[in-house]
């Protein structure tokens, strides 16, 4: 099971031949993309990537090239790919515009547990986001690109510190931007940007009251261009082979490929790569199949929503599609929760862990993530009726959404009120009758040990 | 022009006062942090407003006006 | 003839002085209850949150205008030489300078403190609260002045006035301790060590310091101004 996965959806089109800016080598075929030319789970070198995806002149002072890049990048229709999918070129224009020379900073600080793709980019393919990095830095004036790595990632380091030495030796022409590794804490919301910059500022990894926003004043009072990992690898991708090459994939609304990590009830969970649109039960099958039937799907993370089995089958894996069932993938995640499991007691562990994960900064999301928290605890012990069970969570949802420094608060209560109503039935039988036989199994969603993170799960294929 | 409240929700500490000095846009919930009523502030209400977020121990209240 | 000049000495201004630096003693005292009580959110449906936080900032503001009135009186006054640098710059005065000069630190911290609420909005809110905290520095330093050269503590009602202010105070501060403030018990019980530290010493020191005899000589007035013991008794010949 070496390489990478390459997720052909039935109904694209191939590349119908349409010459690309670049001349050697030839544009990537329709799947793999970012994952292309992956041999093993070893990193690339600076040689095999050159030789893989060709070099991109990162010159400094080609202004127009500069443009040229933002404009390009807005052609793609390019969205962030670290959960909030802002879009990409929009971002840029907004640094751009600032006052002040910018910083770009790559976020792979990947606080949520089920997510592996910022780690496995950063271990095999650092030089495809390093490269979206400089090009982000060359088009912006930027001198500085920071790398921000969870800080109880080793490999992750270890990859990225190799990189940047093996763009120190074989730098050609023009000093290009400073390249460094920073370590950010663990934590769930230390990758939120505010907390990010203010990391990096020299204050605690904790969100901060915006305005003014990373892009006015972030690193050093600096407009800042953050940008999650995988985001760079696709500008890496577009500044070679262009707009319309990007557009090939993926549908018209979210257009491109994304790199998906799936796991739970699978046989080979993992980091495998899609075009939007896919269907999702071809990823399933691209992943071995389910180990066992599943109850329901989480997408999105702990900050997603629940789809039921009864659904999966339909599913579609784009936000138009998505949306009607009111999920989204986030930073791209898909887990399956078993039958065996107890959804409930799985509700109740992570609403816990989401209520201690907050940076305790902010009045409602401390107090109001505790209760939601109590609740869903006292709904799986059956010490609370479920009518005023779920009357007591559709009420705290309401409290306690927006009214947080970030996004966090909103994030636990859209993942608890989604739960409360996929697993209506399920949440009621234990307000009756107290847990049930599977509360006591060890949890399926993944959280990590304390003071540790998730364990890699490494790509299969 | 007009003006919006707005909160800060890290300075706040929950003193409590901006939900006394303006009870028709402010209220408290129950653990004693505001909730904010989120249209513009009309303008009868603006002097209040102002000495509202005057008030405020944390300057947590900011009394902005609409970047329209 | 030279007692006479003495005891024409306390003017109106001497009076002033000494009933404003009492009056302004209570009112830092209430103006520190008023903050914990503010602090610790106490409030009624007639006494709402905002009417303390509003009295407990005027309190202080008319605190400070009848000790800048203290001051302005002391130095007005001919009996005493202070002048109005010795109210900012401590130790500096030739009249009991040390005990003075407490009211002179006592007067700076309070400035800094009056100067930073004034300009709240201009500076960050941990720079305003950190300064802020001087308040608990400077009301034993105000007490331990009005102690020390206030001429009225043997006549008993400075006394009075004292004790009873630092009753009060004590209250606070034990009030605050107990309501779990400040977090780490290292600095609670230093607090409270402190608190009982100071009101220990006054037990111990008033008796023999300003309770005592022959205080006014002992705490620095100068000696022209000291009744002359032999006077009297010449003024008892002379009847």
């Amino acid at each position: 099971m070496n390489g990478s996965t390459s997720l052909m959806s039935g109904s694209r089109s191939s590349i119908d031949g349409v010459p690309a800016p670049t001349s050697e080598p030839q544009p990537a075929p329709a799947l793999p993309r970012l994952l292309a030319g992956l041999e093993s789970h070893e990193a690339m070198s600076l040689d095999d990537h050159l030789a893989v995806h060709g070099d991109i002149a990162l010159q400094r002072g080609r202004g127009h090239a500069a443009e040229h890049l933002i404009e390009e990048i807005e052609h793609a229709g390019l969205r962030g790919h670290g959960g909030a999918g802002f879009p990409a070129a929009r971002k840029l224009k907004a640094v751009a515009a600032a006052r002040g020379r910018p910083i770009v900073v790559v976020n792979a600080a990947e606080g949520e547990p089920a997510s592996q793709k910022d780690r496995t980019l950063l271990q095999t393919l650092p030089h495809l986001v390093i490269d979206g990095g400089l090009l982000c830095a060359n088009a912006l004036g930027a001198r500085e690109v920071i790398v921000c790595v969870c800080e109880s990632e080793r490999s992750s380091h270890e990859s990225v510190a190799r990189a940047i030495e093996e763009r120190r030796h074989t730098r050609g022409a023009g000093r290009l931007a400073e390249l460094t590794l920073v370590s950010v804490p663990s934590g769930y919301v230390a990758g939120q940007e505010s907390a990010l910059v203010n990391h990096l500022n020299g204050g605690p990894g904790k969100p901060t009251f915006t305005p003014p926003m990373p892009y006015q004043q972030g690193v050093r009072r600096r407009p800042t261009l953050i940008n999650n990992a995988e985001t760079l690898a696709h500008i890496a991708l577009i500044a070679r082979h262009g707009a319309h090459w990007f557009r090939e994939l993926g549908t018209d609304a979210q257009p491109g490929s994304a790199l998906i990590t799936i796991s739970g009830a699978l046989a080979y969970p993992g980091v495998y790569e899609i075009e939007y649109g896919a269907p999702l039960h071809t990823l399933i099958a691209a992943g071995g199949g389910m180990t066992s039937s599943p109850r329901a799907a989480l997408l999105g993370g702990y900050a997603g929503a629940w789809v039921g089995a009864e659904h999966l089958d339909r599913l579609t894996l784009s936000e138009e599609h998505l949306a009607p069932y009111g999920a989204t993938l986030g930073a791209g995640i898909v887990f399956l929760l078993s039958e065996a499991a107890c959804p409930v007691a799985e509700t109740a562990r992570v609403a816990r862990w989401l209520s201690d994960e907050g940076a305790g900064q902010c009045g409602p999301c401390v107090n109001g993530l505790d209760a939601l928290a109590a609740t869903v605890e006292a709904v799986a012990a059956g010490s609370v009726a479920a009518a005023q069970g779920n009357q007591r969570i559709a009420h705290l949802a309401r409290l306690v959404y927006g009214r947080g420094a970030c996004a966090h608060p909103d994030g636990a209560v859209r993942f608890i009120s989604s739960a409360a109503r996929t697993f209506a039935a399920e949440f009621a039988d234990h307000a009756q009758h107290g847990p049930c036989d599977a509360c006591a199994r060890p949890g399926e969603l993944p959280l990590p040990a304390a003071g540790r993170s998730v364990q890699t799960t490494r790509p299969s294929r | 022009m007009s003006h919006r409240l707005r909160v800060n929700p890290i300075t706040c500490e929950a003193h409590g006062m901006c939900a006394e000095l303006l009870p028709e846009r402010i209220a408290l919930d129950e653990w004693g942090y505001p909730v904010i009523a989120g249209e513009p502030v009309p303008r009868e209400l603006l002097d209040h407003a102002r000495r509202a977020a005057q008030a405020c121990p944390t300057f947590a209240l900011l009394l902005e006006r609409d970047q329209t | 003839m030279n007692l006479l000049l003495a005891t024409a000495g306390p003017s109106t201004y001497w009076y002033l002085t000494r009933s404003t630096g009492a009056v302004a003693l209570v009112l830092l005292t209430l103006a520190i209850a008023l903050g914990v009580i503010d602090v610790q959110r106490w409030s009624s449906s007639r006494w709402p949150r905002f009417v303390v936080d509003s009295l407990h900032r005027n309190v202080s503001l008319l605190a400070v205008g009848f000790l800048l009135f203290h001051i302005l009186t002391a130095v007005l006054d001919s009996f005493a030489p202070i002048s109005l640098l010795d109210s900012v710059i401590p130790f500096h005065g030739s009249y009991r300078s040390f005990w003075l000069g407490l009211g002179a630190v006592s007067f700076d911290l309070i400035l800094a403190v009056t100067f930073t609420s004034l300009l709240r909005q201009r500076m960050g809110y941990a720079t305003w609260r950190a300064v802020h905290w001087l308040t608990y520095a400077s009301w034993p330093i105000a007490l331990l002045h009005s102690f020390g050269t206030g001429s009225d503590v043997k006549g008993g009602w400075l006394l009075w006035v004292g004790v009873g202010c630092l009753a009060v105070v004590v209250v606070a501060i034990l009030v605050r301790v107990l309501a779990g403030w400040p977090e780490q018990l290292r600095t609670r019980s230093a607090a409270l060590a402190g608190t009982g530290i100071f009101s220990l010493f006054l037990l111990f020191w008033l008796p023999g310091g300003p309770l005592g005899s022959e205080w006014a000589r002992r705490s620095g007035t100068p000696s022209k101004l000291l009744p002359h013991v032999h006077l009297t008794s010449a003024v008892g010949a002379q009847r």
